[in-house]
């Protein structure tokens, strides 16, 4: 008996992704069915309701670099912000006013975000931060990753949240384009899928000789067999799951857009994100990065390039989800891992800083201006003051939208933002 | 038949050529079929002396590592900064600033010659266990450089792994107390005696010696306070008498006026610790088991507590201990061999020195280990890789085998290699004198590659595809045969 003891316990058999149910059609008898073949035939039968909870999904768009948020959500009615930055500062009368009461605008670069606020499909959540903020790319990454300003244990917030869900479908349950899976993504069961680019999500074997691929799906799609011990058998069955995915994935890609999207890389992922929520894959969560926000020379051009491909991907992604009939089901957050310092610097830059915007877009978001913009005349060390902990927004997002339990993902409770309007 | 859970010594007509190929798997990167045969020849006990003991190191390759990259302003340059600062003198100002940024990037170009150097070490060495080890306490004791942001502490920490990961996990936790980068890793610069912090007294309680649940908050807080004044001078360890809390502390119910050194002491006297370590390397080098111990099996628990109380005998002494593990029944048992699932730096290693594939672009190397998710000098956190089945699933099994295609064929790559990648690459060496029929080969290079356990019919698709491929067996053909054994599932394991 101790093959059947030795490698895996009931539990850790489950966790693996090799609890099965039998009754395979494709798949050989003994690898039983994928979690992938599974959902393709509920939703041939239409068992899966649009709007329903395991349609929802989930885009976080990272934008990486430290984005300026005083220059992005603008203190205009603020003489201490043209104080501060005499070489940067967006005059008030070219920024794009969100709300008169508060003095608050967002910079002229945001046309297309400023439209989507007006049409009740994004919201600008003011001061967002955590407590001692940590300066470094990485390690401050790392806390928005985790959610842990002690920078955690390896897993993120995303990872943690699907690893609640034990019918989640394992394989596909988070894709990231990209080629490495971020930290926010990785559970310690649910792991990523990344690629950059559809192709790259497959064997490359045939660029040798493409007389290999029949013999490899030979032996990634039907091999195996029934005598196999529960280590091997996890592989052969992950191996299938790959080949599945990777069909679904590049189907997925190859119907071409309704709506025209600009090029860009944000656009570009954003794009191929589109395709694959309209051939709803089981994916619950889609993550994006655009890069190039550490501007600390020279950042008036790059940042008001950086925001206009930003506003202007998530304008045509919304477009999109609208025209092919997924919009409802689609929140996206987008973040970035610190603000930058109220005060320019000498190289008319700005240099890392704290607290700053979070966006949220989709059908159930409270559009308009959230929180409160944070006092310039409260500064902690150059630094603004953060109003919202993030963690209060992944609180909301993982309960409210995901419906996944945030106390077991974040490992505390955080207090409800009611940023999303479900009702 | 029962597995044998006890350290016995493997009789010798068991002692077999697949044995020798499971050894030198699990306690190296593989090896050509060649190196199997030498190793098989030379029988069990010369065996496992060679991989622990070896006298001859690889001369000449240490890597090109600067201890200035990133060092701390002069007396001059400091008031010079701060004049600078006093009287906004933006030139100078600037001029700081592009040293330390200019700084920073030579500190991640040096990290990276870093990590090409390691993965050298572990596909060119002829002590493969000492890297092995190397790379085991690095995810024990992990520190990650893109917090440390100081190339050469790392360096530094992996060469203190390297020469006592094989002698004594002792002298291997005192060394990691007055380690540089973990110091700077965990915050231990800042634990001072008016405000301790307690993230390095909890990690090594937690993460290094003991495991979760084996100490109270107190033995932290106590444990901290010990830890305090344990700073960084530039690239040394430096105790700083005044930030050091030098009055009574109660650890584990022992009281006195501890250090951090009396207090990792204190650790390595409490059996449990003994028993973690043997877990550790249980599940390094024999069976891929659970954190929680209930969830082991029987045979597992068996073993581990005769490693544990042979650690604890030994006084952390890890030769002999290793020494009986390699050569036990246990070890080379059939629950046991064909397993565990290899790491990224056993899979990139152990195929290079396995199949003699050509040099490779060593950024290549680097960013399939990235998308593998094992990125030397940089694991996830503290707690260092999950390992085990984490390492597989759906996205990363494609990075394997495209990592294998690359390595034999130079092709399947974003950079799209060379298009002749294999032209430098003579597989035939690897048939030796055996018999050459198109099946034999075939089934010669499974056992060699996959192992002799795989049975007939999972061969089937290798064969066919051999038999197809004509009377003789040509290089071309031979290579694709490789890529096919590469994307085997078996491949995967060890």
């Amino acid at each position: 008996m101790f093959h059947e003891g030795i490698a895996f316990t009931r539990r850790e058999f489950l966790y693996s992704g090799m609890a099965m149910i039998s009754t395979a059609t494709s798949a050989p008898a003994f690898l039983a069915r994928s979690g992938l073949a599974m959902a393709d035939q509920n939703m041939a039968h239409g068992l899966d309701r649009p709007g329903s909870v395991p349609e929802r999904v989930l885009v976080v768009v990272q934008l990486s670099g430290g984005n300026d948020g005083l220059n992005t959500v603008i203190p205009v009615g603020s003489p201490g912000y043209y104080r501060a930055r005499p070489r940067i500062a967006i005059a008030e009368k070219e920024a794009l006013l969100i709300d008169p009461n508060q003095g608050i605008a967002l910079h002229p670069a945001l046309a297309d975000l400023h439209e989507m606020v007006s049409e009740g499909l994004a919201s600008v959540v003011q001061g967002v931060g955590y407590p001692n903020p940590n300066r470094s790319h990485f390690a401050s990454m790392d806390v928005w990753h985790t959610g842990d300003t002690r920078g955690g244990r390896g897993h993120g917030w995303i990872g943690k949240g699907l690893d609640q869900d034990r019918n989640i479908d394992r394989s596909l349950a988070c894709v990231c384009i990209g080629s490495d899976a971020p930290l926010a993504a990785q559970g310690r069961h649910v792991k990523p899928v990344a690629f950059e680019r559809a192709e790259a999500f497959r064997w490359a074997g045939r660029q040798r000789q493409p007389e290999l691929v029949s013999v490899y799906d030979r032996i990634c799609r039907e091999g195996g067999d029934s005598d196999m011990d529960a280590v091997t058998r996890f592989v052969y069955r992950t191996a299938l799951d790959a080949q599945v995915a990777s069909d679904r994935v590049r189907k997925a890609v190859a119907t071409g857009p309704v709506t025209r999207f600009a090029g860009g890389a944000l656009s570009r992922q954003l794009q191929l994100v589109a395709a694959m929520i309209r051939a709803e894959l089981p994916t619950r969560v889609y993550y994006v990065a655009l890069g190039g926000f550490d501007t600390h020379a020279q950042q008036v051009s790059t940042h008001q390039r950086l925001l206009r491909e930003f506003a202007s991907a998530m304008k045509t992604f919304y477009r999109e989800l609208e025209a092919t009939g997924h919009r409802s089901r689609v929140v996206t957050l987008a973040f970035s891992e610190f603000g930058r310092r109220v005060a320019q610097n000498a190289s008319a830059g700005t240099d890392h800083g704290a607290a700053g915007p979070v966006f949220l877009f989709g059908d159930v978001v409270r559009p308009g201006l959230q929180g409160e913009h944070p006092p310039l005349d409260q500064l902690v060390g150059g630094d603004l003051r953060f109003g919202l902990d993030f963690r209060c927004i992944y609180a909301e997002l993982l309960d409210n939208w995901l419906q996944l339990d945030s106390t077991a993902a974040l490992g505390r409770v955080f207090r409800k933002t009611r940023l999303l309007d479900l009702s | 038949m029962a597995i044998s859970t006890s350290l016995n010594r493997l009789p010798r007509r068991d002692w077999s050529p697949a044995a020798a190929r499971h050894l030198l798997w699990r306690v190296g990167f593989g090896g050509s079929p060649a190196e199997v045969a030498a190793v098989w020849d030379a029988g069990l006990d010369r065996a496992v002396e060679g991989l622990l003991g070896s006298e001859d190191n690889i001369a000449g390759t240490g890597p090109d590592v600067d201890p200035d990259v990133i060092r701390p302003l002069s007396t001059d340059e400091r008031r010079a900064a701060r004049a600078a600062r006093q009287s906004g003198d933006e030139d100078a100002l600037r001029e700081f600033r592009s040293r330390r940024i200019q700084s920073r990037r030579e500190d991640r170009a040096m990290h990276i010659r870093l990590q090409s150097w390691w993965l050298q070490r572990m596909i060119q060495t002829p002590r493969p266990l000492e890297e092995k080890l190397a790379l085991l306490w690095h995810g024990h004791f992990a520190t990650r450089h893109r917090n440390v942001r100081d190339a050469y502490l790392m360096y530094q920490q992996n060469q203190m792994m390297r020469t006592y990961g094989a002698k004594s996990f002792a002298d291997l936790a005192r060394g990691v107390v007055r380690d540089p980068a973990m110091l700077k890793f965990l915050n231990n610069d800042r634990n001072n005696a008016r405000k301790p912090n307690e993230n390095m007294a909890r990690e090594l309680m937690e993460l290094f010696t003991l495991g979760e649940g084996q100490y109270r908050e107190r033995d932290i807080r106590e444990g901290a306070r010990s830890l305090t004044g344990y700073h960084v001078n530039d690239n040394d360890f430096s105790f700083r008498r005044r930030a050091h809390d030098g009055s009574s502390k109660t650890i584990f119910g022992q009281t006195g006026p501890f250090d951090g050194d009396d207090f990792v002491d204190i650790i390595l006297a409490r059996k449990r610790c003994a028993r973690f370590v043997a877990f550790k390397l249980y599940r390094y080098f024999v069976l891929d088991i659970d954190e929680e111990e209930d969830r082991w099996p029987p045979a597992s628990k068996r073993v581990i507590d005769q490693m544990g109380d042979r650690i604890f005998r030994d006084r952390y002494q890890l030769q002999p201990l290793l020494k009986d593990l390699f050569r036990s029944r246990h070890f080379y048992d059939s629950a046991v061999v064909g397993k565990k699932i290899k790491s990224p730096a056993e899979l990139l290693a152990g195929t290079i020195r396995a199949m003699n594939t050509p040099h490779r672009d060593p950024r290549m190397l680097r960013e399939a280990m990235r998308r593998m998710g094992q990125q030397l000098f940089d694991p996830p956190s503290v707690a260092g890789w999950d390992g085990g089945s984490s390492w597989i699933n759906t996205a990363t099994l494609f990075a394997r085998q495209n990592l294998c295609l690359y390595l034999i064929t130079g092709k399947g790559s974003r950079r799209g290699g060379s298009r002749h990648g294999d032209e430098d690459y003579d597989p035939m060496v690897l048939l030796g004198v055996g018999d050459r029929h198109p099946t034999s080969v075939a089934n010669h290079l499974v056992d060699v590659y996959l192992g002799s356990h795989v049975p007939a019919a999972r061969r089937v698709p290798l064969l066919d595809f051999m038999t197809r491929s004509g009377q003789t067996v040509t290089t071309d053909t031979l290579v694709s045969l490789l890529v096919l054994i590469c994307a085997m599932p078996e491949y995967q394991l060890c």
